[in-house]
C-alpha cells in the first residue's frame, strides 16, 4: 500500500476545474484527498517539495506505439511506459497496430495487464477498427471495450472503406467510445516519403500532398455528422485540415483532434540531407501548415497534444531515406518541446497547455484522468517550467533513439511523475 | 583530403560555376586521350575504384569503366539487386565493407534518392554519384553541358528546354542546377502529371505545349520516357505521348536552324523522339556519349586530388 504523499508549496494548475493557485496536494490511498493551502501531512506521509514548480494532473498521451507484441526490439510496454513516466505522462493510449494486432479482447487484456504489471504509467489500449487491421470487417468492438479498450483505430492504416467507417462510428456509439482516424488517402500518397512541395522537388523524393490528408478528414467529419458517432482525428498536419475541423466543431459535429509536437515545431526542411529521423507519416509539412497546427492547438481546435511516439530500431533508420520506416519518438521530449514552442514563445498560456496535454485528451477518450478533483486517481505531474536542458537521446528510457530533437535545448521538463499516489519518476529539477 | 571539388561529387546543386567550368575544361583536355592508339595514361595508377551499381545501367557503368581504365585505375564492378529493404541493409553494410577494404573511390548508382550522399557520409573514400533515385545524376549533366558548350561555344545566355518526365528524372535536376549556375535560361516541357510539385521554384519556366518550347529554345534536352510510367497511368498511351510531346522533324521546322537536340539515352524511338530527329542534323546524341567518358575522367582526376591547371601535364606521362 502506497503511503500518503503531500506535494507541498507548488503552483497547482488544474484545468478541469479552472484552478490555478499556490496550494498543497494531498494524495491518500491512490486518490486525490485534498487540494488546499497549508495542508497537514498525515502520519507516515511522504512529502515532496514543489516550491517554484507547477503541480498539475498527470499528462495524458492518447497516441503511443508500444510495439509489443511483435516489435519488442524497438519498444516494449514496459520500456514505453517508463519513457512516458520520464516525460511526465501518467496515462498513455497504446495503438493496436502491433504484430499480431490488437483486434480481439484477449489482446486488449494482454496490453492492459502488461501495462499494469510494469506499473510505470497507466496503459489504456485502443482496439482495432477492423479484423487484422485489414479494413474489411468490424472487429469485436464491444468485447474489446469490455476488456478495457478505450477507443478503436486502425492507425497506421487509414480505414479506406467509407461504409466500414460509417459502421464503426455508428457501432461505437453503443459503447460511447471514439473512433480515432488516421486520415490518409493512400492513392494520393502512395510511394511518398515526405511532404509534397518545394523540398521534395529539390531532394528528388516522392511527395505526399496535403490533399491526401484533407480529403479523408472531410470524409470522416461528414460521417461523424451523419452517424452522431465520436470521431477523433489523429495527427492533424495541414492548414486546411484544421479549418475543416474548426468548421465542423462550429456546426456541432462530435469531433476531437490532436496535433503533435513535431508537426507544430518542425517543417519539411528538417528532411534536408535525407534525415531519416524526420521521416514521419503524416509528413512534416510547410511553414504555413506548421503555423496553422500551432494556432489550432492554441485555440483548442486541436483538443490534444499527442506524440504519435513511434519507436524504430537504429539500424532501420540507418538507411537510404526511401527505405527507412516512418516514425519518430516523442514521449520524453513532448513536454519540453511544447513548453518551449507554445508557452515560452507565448502562443498558449501554461494552464491551456496543461489542458491540451492532460484534461483535453482525457475527455476526448473518456478517461478517468486529467483532473485533480477530489477522489480522482492520484496521477500528478510536477513540472519545472524554468529548467533549461539539452536533449540527449542516449539517456532516453525508450528502447529507441529516433528523434529529430536530439541536441535541442528545451525549456521545461517533468521533475516528478506520480501514478496512483506512487512516485514513478523523480529527478533533481535544479540543474 | 579536400580536393578542388571536395571529397565527393554528389550533385551539381552545390557546385560553383568555377568548379563546373573547371570540370568541363579538364574534360576538354582529357578528350584527346581517347583519340590515341594506346588510350591509357597513368593518372590514377595504383588507385582502386569500385563501381557499385545497385540498379542496372549498362551505359553509365561502361562509360565510367572506360574512364577509369584510361586513367589506369584498378576497377572492380559490383552489381547488387534485391528488395527495397534488403538494398538498404546492404548499403550500410557495404559502406562498412568498403571502408575495411581501403579502396580509394566509389562510383555508386542506387534507386534511392540520397543514397550516394548516405554512402559519402560514412566512408572516407571519394564517392561519385552515378545516379541516385530521382535526385541527381551529375556526370550526365556535365556531359550535356560539355556537349552544348562544344557546339555553341558557351552556356551563358542559352535557352535550354528539358522535355519529358522531369518528375522522375535525376538527369533533369542536375541539368537544371548546372545550367542555371552557368547562366543559361532553363525551361521544362511535358505533361503536368510528369512535373514535380512547384517545379517553377527550381528557377525554370514551364511550357505546357511542345510547340512553344521548340520555338523558344536553343537546345532541347529530350528525356527518356520510362515505359512503366504509362502503365502507372501518368500518360494515357505512348501514341498520345508522341502526338503531344514527341520531338519530330515537323515540329523542329519551327525551330531556329541551329537548335541542338540532346538525349541521355537509351531512346524510345517514335515515342519521345522520332528517328529522323535522333539521326538528323540537329542531334548531338553521339557526341554526348563520347563526352561522357571525358567528363568522367575529369571528375575522377579532380577528386583524386588533381588540379585543373595541371591536367595537361598529368596526362603526358603515358605516351
Ligand atoms: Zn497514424
Amino acid at each position: 500500500m502506497t503511503r500518503p504523499l503531500l506535494i507541498r508549496g507548488g503552483r497547482v494548475i488544474d484545468p478541469s476545474r479552472g484552478f490555478d493557485d499556490a496550494a498543497d496536494v494531498l494524495l491518500v490511498g491512490g486518490r486525490v484527498e485534498a487540494v488546499g493551502t497549508a495542508l497537514g501531512a498525515p502520519d507516515g506521509a511522504d512529502t515532496l517539495d514543489a516550491a517554484g514548480k507547477v503541480v498539475c494532473p498527470g499528462l495524458v498521451d492518447v497516441h503511443v506505439h508500444l510495439r509489443e507484441p511483435g516489435g519488442e526490439r524497438k519498444e516494449t510496454i514496459a520500456t514505453g511506459s517508463l519513457a512516458a513516466a520520464a516525460g511526465g505522462f501518467t496515462t498513455i493510449c497504446a495503438m493496436p497496430n502491433t504484430d499480431p494486432p490488437i483486434d480481439d479482447p484477449a489482446a486488449v487484456g494482454f496490453v492492459s495487464a502488461a501495462g499494469a504489471r510494469a506499473g510505470h504509467a497507466r496503459v489504456f489500449p485502443l482496439g482495432a477498427v477492423s479484423v487484422g487491421l485489414a479494413g474489411e470487417r468490424l472487429a469485436p468492438v464491444g468485447e474489446m471495450v469490455e476488456a478495457g479498450a478505450v477507443g478503436i483505430t486502425d492507425d497506421g492504416h487509414p480505414v479506406y472503406d467509407a461504409g466500414l467507417m460509417r459502421l464503426a462510428l455508428e457501432y461505437g456509439r453503443s459503447f460511447d467510445i471514439p473512433v480515432a482516424s488516421h486520415c490518409e488517402v493512400r492513392s494520393l500518397s502512395r510511394g511518398g516519403s515526405m511532404n509534397e512541395g518545394v523540398v521534395s522537388t529539390r531532394l528528388g523524393l516522392t511527395g505526399m500532398p496535403n490533399a491526401a490528408e484533407d480529403v479523408m478528414i472531410a470524409r470522416d467529419l461528414f460521417l461523424a455528422e451523419l452517424t452522431g458517432g465520436r470521431v477523433h482525428i489523429q495527427h492533424v498536419t495541414t492548414k486546411r485540415g484544421t479549418e475543416l475541423i474548426r468548421d465542423a466543431k462550429a456546426r456541432g459535429v462530435t469531433v476531437t483532434a490532436e496535433g503533435t509536437p513535431h508537426h507544430f515545431s518542425l517543417t519539411d526542411e528538417a528532411v534536408e540531407g535525407y534525415q531519416t529521423h524526420a521521416k514521419v507519416n503524416p509528413p512534416l509539412r510547410s511553414e504555413q501548415d506548421r503555423r496553422a497546427v500551432l494556432a489550432a492547438v492554441a485555440d483548442g481546435t486541436l483538443d490534444c497534444i499527442a506524440t504519435d511516439h513511434a519507436p524504430h530500431h537504429y539500424d532501420e533508420k540507418e538507411q537510404a531515406f526511401d527505405d527507412a520506416p516512418f516514425g519518430l519518438i516523442g514521449l520524453e521530449t513532448a513536454l519540453g518541446v511544447s513548453l518551449s514552442r507554445l508557452v515560452v514563445d507565448q502562443h498558449l498560456s501554461l494552464p491551456d497547455l496543461i489542458h491540451r496535454m492532460s484534461t483535453g485528451p482525457a475527455r476526448a477518450f473518456g478517461l478517468n484522468a486529467g483532473t485533480l478533483a477530489l477522489g480522482a486517481p492520484a496521477d500528478v505531474t510536477v513540472i519545472d517550467t524554468a529548467a533549461s536542458w539539452t536533449v540527449d537521446a542516449r539517456t532516453f528510457r525508450s528502447r529507441s533513439r529516433n528523434t529529430p530533437f536530439d541536441g535541442w535545448t528545451l525549456t521545461g521538463r517533468a521533475v516528478a511523475t506520480i501514478v496512483g499516489g506512487a512516485v514513478v519518476h523523480a529527478m533533481d529539477g535544479a540543474e | 583530403m579536400p580536393t578542388f571539388l571536395g571529397k565527393d561529387l554528389i550533385g551539381l546543386e552545390h557546385l560553383s560555376a568555377e568548379q563546373i567550368l573547371a570540370i568541363l575544361d579538364t574534360a576538354e583536355t582529357f578528350k584527346e586521350i581517347s583519340e590515341r592508339p594506346i588510350k591509357k595514361v597513368p593518372v590514377l595508377r595504383g588507385k582502386t575504384i569500385v563501381n557499385l551499381f545497385f540498379e542496372p545501367s549498362t551505359r553509365t557503368r561502361i562509360s565510367f569503366e572506360f574512364a577509369e581504365k584510361r586513367l589506369s585505375a584498378d576497377t572492380v564492378n559490383v552489381a547488387a539487386t534485391g528488395s527495397s529493404v534488403a538494398k538498404g541493409e546492404t548499403l550500410v553494410d557495404t559502406a562498412r565493407n568498403l571502408e575495411a577494404m581501403r579502396i580509394d573511390m566509389v562510383v555508386i548508382r542506387h534507386s534511392a534518392s540520397g543514397a550516394a550522399r548516405f554512402l559519402a557520409e560514412r566512408i572516407p573514400s571519394n564517392v561519385v554519384n552515378a545516379g541516385d533515385g530521382r535526385h541527381e545524376h551529375p556526370t550526365q549533366a556535365l556531359l550535356d553541358l560539355l556537349t552544348i558548350r562544344d557546339h555553341r561555344g558557351r552556356i551563358d545566355g542559352l535557352k535550354v528546354c528539358i522535355v519529358g518526365d522531369v518528375l522522375h528524372s535525376r538527369v533533369a535536376r542536375s541539368n537544371i542546377w548546372g545550367l542555371l549556375r552557368l547562366g543559361a535560361e532553363v525551361a521544362v516541357c511535358g505533361p503536368a502529371t510528369l512535373m514535380p510539385a512547384a517545379v517553377e521554384t527550381l528557377g525554370v519556366r514551364f511550357f505546357r505545349r511542345i510547340e512553344e518550347a521548340i520555338e523558344w529554345a536553343d537546345v532541347l534536352n529530350v528525356l527518356r520516357l520510362q515505359l512503366e510510367r504509362m502503365q502507372a497511368g501518368y500518360v494515357p498511351s505512348l501514341r498520345e505521348y508522341n502526338r503531344f510531346f514527341g520531338v519530330s522533324n515537323d515540329r523542329l521546322a519551327a525551330a531556329s536552324d541551329d537548335i541542338l537536340v540532346l538525349h541521355p539515352g537509351p531512346m524510345n524511338r517514335g515515342v519521345e523522339i522520332d528517328s529522323d530527329v535522333a539521326d538528323g542534323p540537329h542531334s548531338v546524341i553521339l557526341d554526348q556519349v563520347t563526352n561522357g567518358v571525358a567528363v568522367r575522367m575529369a571528375v575522377l582526376y579532380l577528386l583524386a586530388g588533381g588540379a585543373p591547371e595541371a591536367a595537361e601535364a598529368a596526362k603526358g606521362g603515358g605516351r
